[in-house]
């Protein structure tokens, strides 16, 4: 099954694309998700998440179809 | 009373040529940086009556490139007082107060109970963290926005609204990880974005107009210019809002 993973602002800069499809042979939760899109970039200690547009916690699980986003806290101004 | 609330404001819907109801509306306005600057402006402009602005700090000059409330002029001033100044040439009716300081729990707590719309323009999660819970005892409305190099966020939480979320559902007990626009960055008008958006937010909050952001979350990546608008539900576990869980409120 195929997932959509989106990277938003300084996560797309570390990750270096704003978007990438995933293969899964099982449902994941949003943090393997990371883990298995991103094999070289540790999970990041402070990290939001959405699913399918709903902003969900890191143990929501992942299904064929979805869209996973991940972005950064900001809290600059 | 001045020319420019005498002609018909640009959320005219009904008429009117004036809202009375912003006249006697009062708005606390924590930082007075890139965010608090446009939302003082444009509050200043809208015709709210009784602006209350906190801020520690004086004007440098590396503020200039966003805070666009503050010139050359204000270097070395408390940002309040230079804000006041601003404010006194568009519309010296306004009831403006000014806090120099950092605001400690207890005048915390009276500001907000004071207020009928708090806007945070803080750079830093111990104060939001902090204006959440006071927000929360006293059921008052937030409206929450922050930017970051290229990232905009921002979000309304109606509190006096048992459903609504509170900003401890969006951000989990985080540390402060030195990120202020001073020291990552920030381009300069995505904080003017934000910050006129959290100024709209608070009009239709205080109007009573249209559907504000509570429940929803809009994230801005300027670089490739996208916007999202996540949902974002209360958390039933939340530490600060939800009622199963210890009570964090002001001790």
């Amino acid at each position: 099954m195929t997932i959509t993973v989106k990277f938003f602002a300084s996560l797309r800069e570390q990750i270096g694309t704003n978007q990438l499809k995933l293969t899964l042979h099982t449902p994941l939760t949003m943090e393997q998700v990371w883990t298995s899109a991103c094999p070289n970039t540790p999970l990041p200690e402070y990290l939001l998440m959405a699913l399918n547009k709903e902003y969900v916690q890191a143990d929501a699980i992942v299904k064929e179809g979805d869209e996973v986003a991940f972005f950064p806290p900001v809290t600059g101004g | 009373m001045y020319s420019f609330l005498d002609s018909p404001p640009p959320i005219l819907l009904s008429g009117d040529l004036f809202y009375p109801q912003l006249a006697q509306s009062r708005v606390l306005i924590i930082g007075m940086g890139g965010l608090g600057a446009p939302v003082t402006l444009h509050l200043a402009r809208a015709g709210v009556g009784h602006l209350t602005l906190v801020d520690s700090d004086k004007v440098e000059l590396s503020n200039l490139q966003r805070q666009i409330i503050h010139t050359n002029q204000d270097l070395g001033q408390w940002k309040v007082e230079s804000a006041r100044q601003k404010i006194r040439q568009l519309a010296p009716q306004i009831q403006i107060r000014l806090l120099p300081c950092r605001l400690e729990t207890d005048l915390l707590s009276e500001q907000v109970s004071l207020s009928d719309v708090i806007v945070d323009c803080t750079d830093n999660f111990n104060s939001r963290f902090a204006i959440n819970q006071a927000c929360l005892y006293h059921k008052k409305p937030l409206v929450s926005g922050a930017a970051l190099r290229f990232a905009g966020q921002l979000t309304v939480f109606l509190l006096q609204e048992s459903r609504s979320p509170c900003y401890h559902c969006l951000y989990p007990d985080t540390p402060d990880m030195e990120m202020a626009c001073h020291n990552n960055g920030i381009i300069s008008p995505l904080v003017g974005v934000i910050g006129s958006l959290q100024a709209l937010e608070v009009i239709k909050i205080l109007l009573n107009l249209g559907k504000t952001l509570c429940g929803r979350l809009l994230l801005i990546d300027a670089y490739n210019m996208q916007r999202r608008i996540l949902t974002l539900n209360k958390d039933p576990l939340c530490p600060s809002c939800s009622t199963k869980s210890p009570s964090k409120l002001l001790s």
